[in-house]
């Protein structure tokens, strides 16, 4: 009985060691995010635009209901070409009670990463800030960008939580 | 007026349920060393609600219990009392009965009365013990006194529980057969109101010799069976007519009606999606295709208009309980108010109207124990000697406002300061007004001289102020000293149908707001003129700001010449003005969707919402649109 506890404790620890990223395309350069705030993955469709936004936020479009923002992130990073065609890609997000949809140039793969495989970034100027980063994967001949999209989506810089608002409440 | 508060028995039956379990599950989470004082606090409030809700409705069994557990937990409260096992056994088997009695009254039977006064009993047992750990005579004095005044409520009880009988009369008339009601809980809900009412009316105005015989077949326990068999022999005669009769309504799960809005919405999109492909069809199916399309599309908008009003409600639902509050309190106080109710038809979001319940009957409550003075200091003041409370609902530009208004003593600066000075509330002596009201809603906060039946405990305005936070509201106090007071409470439009004017410019559309909206026309050129960069319009005798609605919501490919465009006249609550937009494309009623919830909220606009087509629009805020007037287009016209 104790032996079969344990050997699933092993299992345990072992997944919680690795984690499954979803990784995506922006002009040239790869990225992942954690798979598990990713609600689902759609084509881009037309947007109603929201006005005194940010270019980079495309405007919101109705999700089953819901009233969802639209975030370019190739236009945030100034990364690729911020084309929309029928292959344009939404990875729909749900971070923070929040969700939010980012366009992305196309979603390649989903990778399962342990601990021990991600480098550290190193503290130069990539596109994103690497604050928001959790590290670098090599992965074949290519370098994988860790995003961590839950400080990124409820940062400042993007400005999709009304800081002041909450500030107020508190 | 009893068919009337009929209605809101089973809410306050679940309430109080739910408030019971609270107790229970926080009393034996207490940890008795060392409580929590948030814990003790939320125990306390549990027990505050059903005593209001419970003296509203007139089910005095259990305002007498609840007024001495109140008194008790206070006590544990202030750390007066020490809680030991014994003090939290008592409360528990407190909360047992309580839970009985609930179910008495739910299932509109007799209250046992000697276990009510068992109960109350034990309760002060406790209580004098912990006052006086050896008694004293004085001590045992006061709370005689508190004894008397409650053997004079349980009395009162006896009393009234002849008016309840009375009412309980007739609906106990239905139903014969007792189980399958209960199983069911169905024709609990299904009240007949027209013909048997008729008869029951008779019933309880003409022998009050009878309902006294009833009463006291409570005391002589043997025969309440006899009485009841009277009833249902009574109730045979009167089964049959009553299938005919039967108004319907059933208690849904609010959440399945949420669910089904949304799929309601999908059904749309889905149907307008079928009216485009079936435009593309041709041949000898097309006639008929057409016709099925429109069957369909005529049948998905009645669907979606009858889901929508599913949750809404008018706010008469949440006032017409008010009449009897107000006049029950005053009585009791010996103050005469006048109850005035105004908006009752503006609707609002079901889930809102649950949770003001309370703060609402917090707020008037307060107004006529604190606000209204007695006769007699009206008179003395020059005030005619009966008071007034207005209470008042109406929807204003991105919310909706509803404000309970007293010409009562009004707030007391100094003596709120001074009792926040007592309380540890930390405070600025020279703070400015609303900063001083707003000191009333913090915890433990009361002004009362008397802990009383009614007010004063310092519970009330901290949990009207919490429960209308939790519904995204914000509540505001506008006081002069001895002209009244006003409590205005700002809901969010979340989930409220709005009549809608839809507006398109360039490739986007607009919702304005119907009830804004003076009238639209077409301009001509002479009546455009130009000031420094804005532009007026002239007509009915005045010049109107013009509203580039383009400029201001930075939208490409819009009209940009004003005589071939449309202009909406639009008044605000501050100022009137005219929007520019391209065309008008239809009124429509929309459901607010609020932008906040995934985003954040955007200057000028109150909301969103999704069209027909599957298209999010946007609603405008006329009234943020007012104070944008000025600098928004001189900004713009820079830009450009």
């Amino acid at each position: 009985m104790t032996e079969i506890k344990q050997t699933q404790e092993n299992q345990v620890h072992t997944e919680a060691d690795s984690r499954e990223f979803l990784s995506f395309v922006l002009g040239s350069e790869h990225y992942a995010l954690d798979i598990m705030s990713v609600k689902e993955i759609r084509g881009y469709e037309a947007v109603t635009k929201i006005a005194n936004a940010p270019p980079f936020i495309k405007g919101v479009i109705n999700l089953r209901g819901d009233i969802v923002p639209i975030v370019d992130l190739r236009l945030k990073f100034e990364v690729g070409e911020a084309t929309y065609n029928e292959f344009t890609i939404v990875i729909m997000l749900n971070v923070a009670q929040r969700i939010v949809g980012i366009v992305v140039d196309g979603v390649s793969d989903v990778i399962r990463l342990a601990d021990d495989e991600i480098r550290p970034a190193p503290d130069f100027g990539v596109a994103f800030d690497s604050r928001y980063l959790l590290g670098l994967v090599p992965i074949e001949d290519h370098m994988v960008i860790l995003v961590n999209i839950e400080s990124l989506i409820s940062s400042d810089e993007l400005g999709l939580v009304d800081t002041q608002l909450s500030n107020s409440q508190e | 007026m009893s068919i009337d508060m009929e209605q809101f028995h089973g809410v306050f039956f679940d309430e109080s349920q739910e408030h019971l379990d609270s107790m229970e599950q926080q009393l034996m989470a207490l940890d008795l060393i060392s409580p929590d004082a948030e814990q003790l606090n939320s125990i306390f409030r549990a027990a505050h609600s059903i005593k209001g809700g419970s003296g509203i409705f007139g089910f005095d069994a259990l305002t007498g219990l609840t007024h001495i557990m109140e008194n008790l937990l206070d006590k544990a409260r202030q750390g007066t009392t020490e809680l030991n096992e014994a003090i939290v056994n008592v409360l528990l088997e407190t909360v047992d009965l309580l839970k009985t009695t609930l179910e008495t009254y739910r299932n509109k039977k007799e209250v046992d009365q000697q276990s009510i006064d068992k109960g109350i009993e034990c309760l002060e047992s406790v209580l004098n013990d912990e006052n006086t750990s050896r008694s004293d005579t004085q001590d045992m004095d006061d709370e005689g006194f508190g004894f008397f005044e409650s053997e004079t409520t349980t009395k009162l009880s006896t009393d009234d529980s002849v008016d309840i009988e009375g009412f309980g009369f007739f609906d106990e008339l239905q139903p014969a057969s007792q189980k399958p009601d209960e199983s069911f809980g169905f024709f609990d809900e299904l009240k007949p109101i027209s013909q048997e009412s008729n008869d029951s009316f008779g019933f309880f105005e003409t022998p009050t010799i009878k309902t006294n015989e009833n009463d006291n077949r409570t005391d002589l326990k043997p025969n309440v069976q006899a009485s009841s068999l009277e009833k249902k022999q009574i109730t045979n005669t009167s089964e049959q007519t009553k299938k005919t009769v039967e108004s319907t309504s059933i208690r849904v799960d609010i959440g399945k009606i949420d669910s089904l809005v949304n799929l309601v919405g999908e059904l749309v999109i889905t149907q307008s999606m079928l009216t485009m492909i079936g435009s593309e069809v041709t041949g000898e199916v097309e006639d008929k295709l057409h016709t099925a399309l429109a069957e369909l599309q005529r049948n998905t908008r009645e669907i979606q208009e009858s889901v929508m009003s599913m949750r809404m409600l008018p706010m008469s639902v949440t006032f017409n309980r008010f009449p009897r509050v107000v006049r029950d309190l005053s009585s009791k106080l010996g103050k005469k108010v006048d109850l005035v109710m105004e908006g009752g038809t503006t609707e609002i979001d079901k889930g809102m109207i649950e949770k003001l319940v309370d703060p609402l009957t917090h707020l008037v409550r307060n107004s006529i124990d604190h606000g209204i003075e007695t006769i007699d200091e009206r008179l003395a003041l020059g005030k005619s000697e009966r008071g007034t409370v207005i209470l008042r609902a109406e929807q204003r530009g991105g919310s909706i406002e509803i404000s309970i208004t007293d010409d009562g003593a009004g707030l007391n600066r100094e003596r709120i300061l001074a009792k926040a000075t007592e309380n540890g509330i930390e405070h600025d002596p020279d703070m400015p007004d609303n900063q001083v009201w707003a000191l009333i809603f913090e915890a433990g906060f009361s002004t009362a001289a008397e802990v009383t039946d009614v007010s004063g405990r310092g519970v009330g305005m901290d949990v009207v102020r919490r429960n209308i936070e939790t519904i995204g509201g914000r509540i505001e106090i506008e006081s002069t000293l001895g002209k009244g007071s006003s409590f205005h409470i700002h809901l969010p439009l979340t989930l409220a149908i709005v009549d809608g004017m839809c507006v398109s410019v360039g490739d986007q559309i607009f919702v304005v707001p119907l009830m804004s909206i003076i009238e639209s026309i077409q301009p001509s050129k002479e009546q455009i003129k130009d000031i420094s960069n804005d532009n007026l319009l002239w007509i009915r005798e005045q010049y109107w700001p013009l509203i580039h609605l383009h400029k201001t919501m930075q939208i490409d490919n819009a009209i940009l010449e004003p005589d071939k465009a449309i202009v909406v006249l639009i008044e605000s609550s501050k100022k009137r003005f005219a929007l520019l937009v391209d065309s008008l494309v239809g009124q429509q009623q929309v459901v607010i969707k609020s932008l906040e919830k995934h985003y954040k909220r955007v200057p000028g606009v109150a909301g969103a919402t999704i069209m027909g087509d599957g298209g999010v629009a946007m609603i405008l805020d006329v009234e943020s649109l007012a104070s944008l007037v000025k600098p928004a287009s001189k900004e713009s016209i820079q830009h450009d």
